[in-house]
């Protein structure tokens, strides 16, 4: 079957010399739900903005389904939808006409424009706000109307990046759904972000890119696998002067009503409370400390950012 | 992208080109308007009727056509630098370059946008300038075609300008300190017969004597000795600023990282 997008060995080095990716390579599958996660700088952003032709790639292939960008990049760019980070739309035009000009450039017929401009316009909550100028919108609005200027064409393949970045968390979850349900039908989706609850609720697959060069590329349930240690945080109605002793276990006192114990994946912890019990803990709640996701990210480009700090 | 497609985001282009200088008419053309009209007032009316002829007519008919051409060529020009700029800036420009429109198209577009407006600024000044005097057109097709193939350079012009441009203070250079010494020193209001010999010659390297020339030509049937050599200038000038403004396109220069 034929990759949605395929990258082989891609390289940029910025007119400053800087090199912001070393060779990076990856496939995404059509239908996919795809997570590009890594931390600032990591080289996210260049990598969607060669893409979109926003970035000029110093070498590396790329194609979008069976087009190569080098060859035909005006067709790639007809499969492609693009959502920035920065807002990149004239602020003193209104919503529909922004909508409307970016199906114009696609080369959609007026008639077909107006008719996918309303739907993605309603779909996406903008439609009472279609003749407000866009600079009158909230943030999370102009959000949405990235979306829709994006889906406007109907492209095969949508990438956002950070698209939920300063939204509100109500928004957020509306936005997911929304996302979740333009993948369902079909449209592969390729997120970038930062709030790594968002890829773990979203994506299947997923890479995770630091200092320009991938450093995982695999499904996110395989990622999710390798935590085999969890840590839960026990709250306690008895003064505890120092941590309790909770043999197999690392424990760490957090203050004098909590604690937290690291325990193994499918671990019994029957004789964990038979120890608490024992030693007159009396535990009144439990949780599981989030986010797993995070201290996978954390342990994978930790130790780089920390030796970074101490060059 | 086939014909028909870039044919829609010509026009898409081109729509939203004219929508923007028609939203902000107060800026965009009541100020030439006006500016042209106390030109005529003044300098056609007050001081020409103390001038009497100029290269044989009367001073008010000499200034007509400098004037139509000094508000299409600023106006044409100022036009695509402002808006091109402000897309950049606004990085508003990315909607198009993330899009499959050819290049070539994102030229014309913007072109047409600033051609569009110097030339109804164009027309509202002639407008204006028949209720101070009479214009019989000498030829319409010399005319026509000098003042679209002015409008066209200059268009092609602003665009380069608003490409090369990091700040509003570049894009207003150029006008300020080339395109209004060059237009004043152009022939508008004075034949430069009337200059001595090293400022008559020097005049000739003005391109904006030579449009200025070639249009009161055609529009009064006066002048007009070199009008087919100012029109292959002309053309091939147009054409050189057309490949530079489609190269810089092409090679992403200032527009892409």
């Amino acid at each position: 079957m034929t990759a949605a997008l395929s990258i082989k060995n891609l390289h940029k080095v910025y007119d400053n010399k800087f090199e912001a990716l070393k060779g990076i390579s990856l496939e995404v599958q059509p239908g996919d739900f795809y997570a590009v996660l890594g931390p600032n700088g990591a080289g996210k952003s260049t990598t969607i903005g060669i893409i979109s032709s926003l970035v000029r790639k110093t070498s590396g292939h790329i194609k979008v389904f069976e087009h190569d960008i080098d060859k035909n990049f005006s067709a790639a760019k007809q499969e492609l939808g693009i959502v920035p980070q920065e807002f990149n739309f004239s602020q003193f035009e209104k919503v529909r006409d922004i909508v409307l000009q970016q199906a114009g450039y696609y080369g959609l017929p007026r008639a077909k424009a107006a008719e996918r401009a309303d739907k993605y316009l309603k779909r996406l909550g903008l439609w009472d706000k279609r003749d407000t100028p866009a600079r009158m919108l909230s943030g999370g609005m102009k959000r949405r109307l990235m979306i829709a200027r994006a889906l406007v064409h109907e492209p095969r393949i949508l990438i956002l990046d950070e698209p939920t970045a300063g939204v509100d968390i109500e928004l957020r979850r509306s936005m997911w759904d929304f996302l979740k349900e333009i993948n369902a039908q079909g449209t592969t989706i390729i997120l970038t972000t930062h709030y790594l609850e968002e890829a773990e609720s979203l994506c299947r697959n997923v890479a995770i890119i630091d200092r320009g060069e991938i450093v995982q590329n695999t499904s996110m349930r395989e990622l999710l696998t390798r935590l085999n240690q969890e840590v839960f945080v026990f709250d306690t109605s008895t003064v505890l002067a120092q941590a309790p002793t909770l043999n197999g276990h690392k424990v760490e006192l957090k203050d004098e009503h909590s604690f937290e114990v690291e325990v193994e994946k499918g671990q019994c912890l029957n004789r964990l409370f038979a120890q608490l019990s024992e030693q007159n803990v009396e535990v009144v709640s439990m949780r599981n400390k989030a986010n797993r996701l995070e201290e996978l990210f954390v342990s994978l480009v930790g130790n780089q950012l920390t030796g970074e700090e101490g060059e | 992208m086939n014909f028909n497609g870039q044919w829609v985001a010509l026009s898409t282009l081109v729509r939203k080109e004219i929508r923007r200088f028609t939203r902000i008419w107060v800026q965009t053309l009541l100020p030439p308007v006006i500016t042209m009209s106390l030109y005529f007032v003044i300098f056609g009316k007050l001081i020409g009727s103390r001038v009497g002829t100029m290269d044989g007519i009367p001073y008010m008919q000499f200034v007509v056509p400098g004037l139509i051409m000094m508000a299409v060529l600023t106006n044409t020009y100022s036009n695509v630098v402002s808006s091109f700029f402000s897309a950049k800036f606004q990085r508003s420009i990315e909607e198009l370059l993330v899009s499959p429109t050819p290049n070539v198209i994102i030229l014309l577009g913007y072109c047409a946008g600033g051609m569009a407006r110097g030339l109804l600024v164009g027309a509202l000044v002639t407008g204006v300038a028949l209720f101070f005097t009479d214009i019989q057109v000498y030829s319409w097709v010399l005319t026509v075609t000098i003042i679209i193939l002015t409008s066209l350079f200059f268009s092609l012009a602003g665009f380069i300008n608003a490409v090369f441009a990091n700040t509003f203070d570049d894009i207003s250079i150029v006008p300020t300190f080339i395109l209004t010494p060059l237009t004043y020193l152009g022939g508008v209001f004075y034949s430069v017969s009337l200059l001595p010999d090293f400022w008559r010659y020097a005049s000739q390297l003005n391109p904006i004597l030579h449009m200025v020339d070639a249009f009161r030509y055609g529009l009064l049937g006066v002048g007009g000795e070199h009008v087919y050599i100012a029109f292959s200038g002309l053309a091939l000038f147009t054409a050189v600023l057309f490949f530079v403004g489609l190269h810089l396109l092409k090679t992403g220069k200032r527009l892409r990282a």
